[in-house]
């Protein structure tokens, strides 16, 4: 009966997820915490897992398209996967409390992200091209109908360091973190949208493949309860997919915005309250 | 760039990275599937109390201890399985672009996704 209740959670989170493109990672730790009692380090296995799943799915559909930008991702991933290193062995060295309080004020932030929505790309005024990106091959180009769009990319550290900051973060909360991805190439280093968010989503899987590895050899990873989960999870996104194609849900959006922003508050008051 | 010269072009290393991830997922998933049925039928379930953090134990946390307790057909053997596969699948997407990358003749990025490939691999063993 455990499992059926936590599969169709997840079900849920996986198809909201998708159709919302915020990704069904943020809510699932939640959702295991605060609704079924589950330790925090257990539903941090669990939707690291999920969040491989579901970007791994995503990600071969969009590579194909050609929209995201390969030698970018792997040279980004050189600072997300080694802060998701570091930032899986923070969560087993700080309280699990500590860790309820940051993924609420996480959780908040995402919530204030998707209520105001994506900004215009910045102007392009100053894209010309970047030594630093140049000399590394970043620049791409990404195909808009017939045509083959050439773009620069920009501010090559400061996208590093906010890449590292995505992964540190990934690794301490079990999320894809995909949000502070998408902000780094898309507002500091002034990547087209679309080729930031297929990126993101290509690199997500990568970092979170080496926090789930250090969960899994830490025994973070319960077979019996991430099996339900990574089951619903996929199982919701593929619907949320089907769906997607025919539809453009604002409301839902802000629907799931206000679903999240609660339960930011929650898991902080949690936390504080050392429920957690 | 010069990419037409090349015999694997950046086209073609998309391709068969998409292949790649979608036949990790849905081989993974399908494991998971299987294990999964196994746990519910033999009811391995036995009221589980995830409240109380205790931690896997030593054969469900390594690489080998895993295969080892999935060939002895245990559910909760076979899931992990399945999630060591879908683990190791942006794993092997990396070790595919190390290749993709010295075809090409790329040497800053060979080094690059090496550098890559080995924190996740690093991570794997727990960093131990």
């Amino acid at each position: 009966m455990f499992s059926a209740f936590i599969f169709s959670g997840s079900l849920m989170a996986g198809f909201l997820g998708a159709l919302t493109g915020l990704g069904g990672g943020v809510v699932i730790v939640p959702l295991l915490t605060l609704v079924f009692g589950v330790d925090i380090r257990y539903a941090i296995g669990a939707s690291l897992v999920s969040v491989i799943a579901t970007s791994s799915g995503a990600a071969a559909a969009y590579v194909k398209e050609g929209f995201s930008n390969i030698r970018l991702g792997m040279f980004l991933e050189m600072a997300t996967t080694f802060g998701a290193f570091l930032g899986a062995g923070l969560a087993a060295l700080i309280s699990t409390k500590v860790i309820a309080v940051i993924f609420g004020i996480v959780l908040l932030y995402s919530a204030y992200l998707s209520f105001r929505g994506h900004e215009p790309d910045p102007e392009d005024a100053e894209d010309t091209p970047d030594f630093l990106a140049h000399s590394l091959h970043l620049d791409s180009s990404y195909p808009e109908g017939q045509v083959s769009v050439p773009y620069h990319v920009h501010h090559v550290p400061t996208g590093f360091s906010l890449m590292f900051l995505a992964g540190g973060l990934s690794g301490l909360l079990g999320i894809g973190s995909g949000a502070v991805k998408v902000l780094a190439m898309d507002q500091a280093m002034h990547i087209p949208f679309k080729v930031s968010t297929t990126t993101s989503n290509f690199m997500i899987g990568v970092t979170a493949a080496a926090s789930a590895g250090v969960y899994l050899s830490r025994g973070y990873i319960d077979p019996g309860l991430a099996m339900p989960v990574m089951l619903g999870v996929v199982a919701g996104a593929l619907l949320g997919s089907k769906v997607l194609a025919n539809s453009k849900p604002t409301v839902l959006r802000i629907v799931f915005a206000v679903i999240i922003m609660n339960l930011g508050v929650e898991m902080i008051y949690n936390g504080m309250t050392g429920r957690i | 760039m010069s990419d037409k010269k090349v015999a694997l072009s950046d086209e073609k290393v998309d391709l068969i990275i998409s292949i790649l991830l979608r036949v990790g997922v849905v081989i993974s998933s399908l494991t998971v599937l299987a294990g999964g049925l196994f746990y519910l039928l033999r009811h391995e379930e036995q009221t589980p109390n995830y409240h109380i953090f205790v931690g896997e134990p030593s054969q469900l946390t390594s690489v080998r201890g895993i295969i080892e307790t999935a060939t002895t057909l245990s559910g909760r053997g076979i899931i992990q399985l399945g999630l060591l596969i879908l683990i190791a699948t942006p794993i092997m997407r990396v070790a595919f672009t190390v290749v993709s990358f010295l075809i090409q003749k790329d040497r800053v990025y060979v080094g690059v996704t090496l550098i890559v490939l080995s924190v996740l691999l690093f991570s794997l063993t727990g960093g131990r």
